[in-house]
């Protein structure tokens, strides 16, 4: 079957074990995780998990009916399925002697990167943007020297408050009756 | 919300206040270091406490005790290695879908880390085989923490719920506040119990059934979990639709009903598969396509349109893709699509189905004539005939587990308990001590075989100690059967380790003030078995039967599920009719 990648933020009680309850259903059932986030959110008691997963379509969707069988996941949305922000953010550095510099500047400016410190060799640049962005101008900043990243993974949300969106919980279609609405965490 | 007040109590006087307002009448158990301020608190309960011989018994009793009575079953064990040999048992519940609650000791909160004296991160190691677990440190934790554990482990899709309590929680003075009565079920906010059927997929899947020519109900331990017996036998008698059931749902449907096919899967009788595998729709309910039910995948039932009806959203889909799945309880979708479904007479499809089963007959072992040699199948056809089908069996893993599914014929739920998802040998002993304890009054029968009998023996002391009865059926073939029968089907008869020397069973009985019988002769078995049931105490049968027959049909892990291996035929010249 056709996968695609798949984003799905999972909101949570914020207590202990948590996250190892989530990462451990991933693991048991083989999923392959491309990224994960945690934060907080905008209610003390409640965390979100975003990930990124490569998966087929019933495969992501039994993942979130997986992930609704855990007591301490509130609500799940797979984002791939709407119009929906992600963005993560990378700190790169790349060794750059000052005749480097002026290219590393322009293809910053280009891709709305921040350059956050310079030293003698070298310099340390902040980008947030979509993964795929991120992916572009690491390749590019690569032509021009020796590059060093590291990135958050994605986070996610919505275009629109998520009302009238179903939890999948198992099936396909218009949304089940009696369903728990996503629009409003539990 | 109205509570009920009361004075201070300390955490373990607040475990056995909970307990006994959950229901609970008996728990199975072991102390040790970590739980004692709770045993101390247990001296002036009225609740009966069962001491086992092993912590994995106290697990696979209260496992037996759920399945017999569709309560929740407890268990209690210390901290450590207590805890851990509670995991065998907590699997075999989370596999098998049984409601349990499981209360362990941990070290004080203060320790917690350390690697302090019998420490072990127990709700870590059970996180991956519970459908939930606790670890508390507060005494103010303990009433909500084990009241949800009860409503999650018997709500919904049942299984298994640890609880695992610091000593220094256990010690806390608390106020013990419990809802009153009157306040509502209890609702947690990540909690799911169960998704309502929706009406589009109630009338596709009625669309199908009544559309199909040769249809089979494939009907499984949902259709037990839900009460949806009586049903299932309408939803059966309006459509003249056969059922094939699995180990689990075995009793779900009466096996003696004209429309019983029995047990589907790797030994499910050739009939079964055969018309699973021609049918034009499948109709599972309460049941999860497991790989011993459907062999290859690729070539399972592929012309049969399939409906899955289904508690648990993620089985749908999982193995077999289903063209409508009905997500809910089993017992609720039924109730809404029985009255869509059209009565309609019986059809040439249960006539193909009967000219199978003539083929087979001439197969089974049942047809053998009289040759001095006592057959396992024998045994179990006897036990079935002198308990007129009504005893509360429990069977062990293997070969016996297999011919009592086949030839004991279940007509009523909760009336089988074995070990299907996990295949746990060592369950049926206490796993029937469990259910004697749910059911006083029932005919409890262990069948199980001499190696997973020799894995939890020790829990025949539980049975003196306890003065209650089980009758043992012991299948003593002196191997390791079913491992043996793959040996030889599948390993050119290398009998790797499988050749087993067991003890004087007999001996083994009388060692615990219980009284032990050996059968070797077909013609001994009335007797023995009617002598079982009329002594007061715990019997062991030992049945010295053929020591290398073989369960069958067999269909190889993996393999088609129409290609079965079969009994060598003709194995007689004049096969008698084996009713």
């Amino acid at each position: 079957m056709e996968t695609k990648v798949h984003t799905f933020v999972a909101y949570v009680e914020d207590k202990p074990g948590v996250l190892n309850r989530v990462i451990s259903l991933f693991r048991r059932r083989g999923y392959n995780i491309e990224s994960l986030n945690v934060g907080r959110t905008e209610r003390p008691e409640v965390s979100q998990i975003t990930l990124v997963v490569r998966a087929d379509q019933d495969t992501a969707r039994r993942l979130v009916a997986n992930l609704y069988k855990l007591v301490s996941v509130l609500q799940v949305l797979d984002l791939s399925r709407e119009p929906s922000v992600v963005r993560e953010l990378a700190l790169v550095r790349i060794r750059a002697d000052q005749l480097g510099r002026a290219e590393i500047l322009k293809l910053c400016e280009a891709a709305q990167a921040r350059v956050v410190n310079v030293s003698v060799d070298s310099v340390v640049l902040e980008l947030t943007d979509g993964p795929d962005k991120v992916d572009a101008l690491y390749e590019q900043l690569q032509s021009l020297g020796s590059v060093e990243m590291v990135r958050t993974g994605a986070v996610a949300v919505a275009h629109a408050p998520q009302t009238g969106i179903p939890p999948d919980l198992g099936r396909a279609g218009k949304p089940p009756t009696g369903a728990p609405d996503a629009g409003s965490l539990p | 919300m109205e509570q009920t007040k009361q004075k201070k109590l300390t955490g373990s006087q607040i475990v056995w206040e909970v307990l006994a307002r959950e229901g609970v009448e008996v728990v199975f158990g072991y102390p040790g270091g970590a739980i004692m301020p709770i045993y101390d608190a247990m001296y002036h309960q009225k609740i009966r406490h069962v001491l086992v011989r092993h912590e994995q018994g106290a697990s696979h009793m209260a496992d037996g005790y759920a399945r017999a009575s569709g309560k929740v079953g407890v268990c209690l064990a210390t901290s450590g290695p207590g805890a851990t040999n509670l995991v065998t048992g907590i699997a075999t519940a989370m596999l098998d879908s049984s409601p349990i609650v499981c209360i362990t000791g941990q070290v004080a909160s203060a320790l917690i880390g350390t690697d302090a004296f019998q420490e072990v991160d127990i709700t870590g190691v059970t996180l991956p085989i519970t459908k939930h677990n606790y670890l508390v440190t507060r005494v103010e934790e303990i009433a909500p923490a084990i009241r949800e554990a009860f409503f999650i482990a018997r709500s919904g899709r049942p299984g298994p719920v640890l609880v695992d309590i610091t000593k220094d929680a256990q010690q806390g003075l608390g106020e013990f506040i419990w809802p009153a009565p009157d306040e509502k079920p209890l609702k947690l906010r990540g909690y799911r119990a169960e998704v309502q059927t929706r009406d589009d997929e109630i009338i596709r899947a009625a669309e199908l059934i009544n559309a199909a020519e040769r249809p089979v109900i494939l009907s499984g331990q949902g259709i037990v979990h839900s009460s949806a017996t009586a049903l299932l036998t309408e939803l059966v008698e309006k459509s003249n639709i056969p059922v094939a059931s699995t180990l689990l749902g075995l009793g779900g449907f009466p096996a003696t009903h004209p429309m019983s096919l029995g047990m589907m899967g790797m030994h499910g009788e050739a009939w079964v598969n055969t018309a699973i595998q021609e049918a034009d729709l499948l109709i599972a309910l309460g049941m999860r396509f497991d790989d011993r039910v459907t062999g290859n995948l690729k070539t399972y039932a592929p012309n049969a349109k399939k409906i899955h009806a289904e508690i648990d959203p993620s089985e749908i889909n999982k193995n077999v893709k289903v063209d409508v799945p009905l997500v809910g309880d089993v017992r609720r979708t039924l109730s809404e699509l029985v009255p869509r479904v059209i009565s309609r007479e019986p059809t040439g499809w249960l006539k193909r189905i009967s000219a199978l089963k003539g083929d087979s007959a001439v197969r089974d072992v049942q047809s053998l004539p009289p040759n001095g040699k006592l057959y396992a199948a024998h045994v179990m056809n006897d036990l079935w005939r002198l308990t007129e089908g009504n005893a509360l069996v429990v069977t062990d893993v293997g070969q016996h587990q297999m011919w009592e599914a086949q030839y004991y014929k279940h007509d009523h739920a909760r009336k089988l308990i074995t070990s299907g998802g996990l295949g746990t040998m060592g369950f049926a002993l206490p796993a029937a001590i469990g259910a004697r304890f749910a059911k006083p009054e029932d005919d409890v029968w262990v069948v199980v075989g001499d190696g997973g009998f020799q894995m939890t023996a020790a829990e025949l002391s539980v049975c003196a100690q306890e003065g209650i009865k089980v009758n043992v059926a012991l299948i003593n073939n002196g191997y390791l059967g079913m491992v043996r029968q793959w040996q030889q089907f599948f390993y050119e008869g290398r009998y790797s380790a499988t050749p087993m020397k067991g003890p004087d069973f007999v001996k083994l009985a009388e060692a615990h003030g219980l009284t032990g019988i050996r059968v070797t002769k077909r013609e001994e078995v009335e007797a023995a078995v009617l002598r079982a049931k009329a002594e007061p105490g715990t019997v062991i049968l030992e049945f010295r039967v053929e020591q290398e027959d073989s369960v069958y049909p067999m269909v190889p892990s993996g393999a088609d599920l129409h290609n079965m291996i079969r009994r060598p035929s003709p194995i007689v010249e004049t096969a008698q009719d084996p009713s």
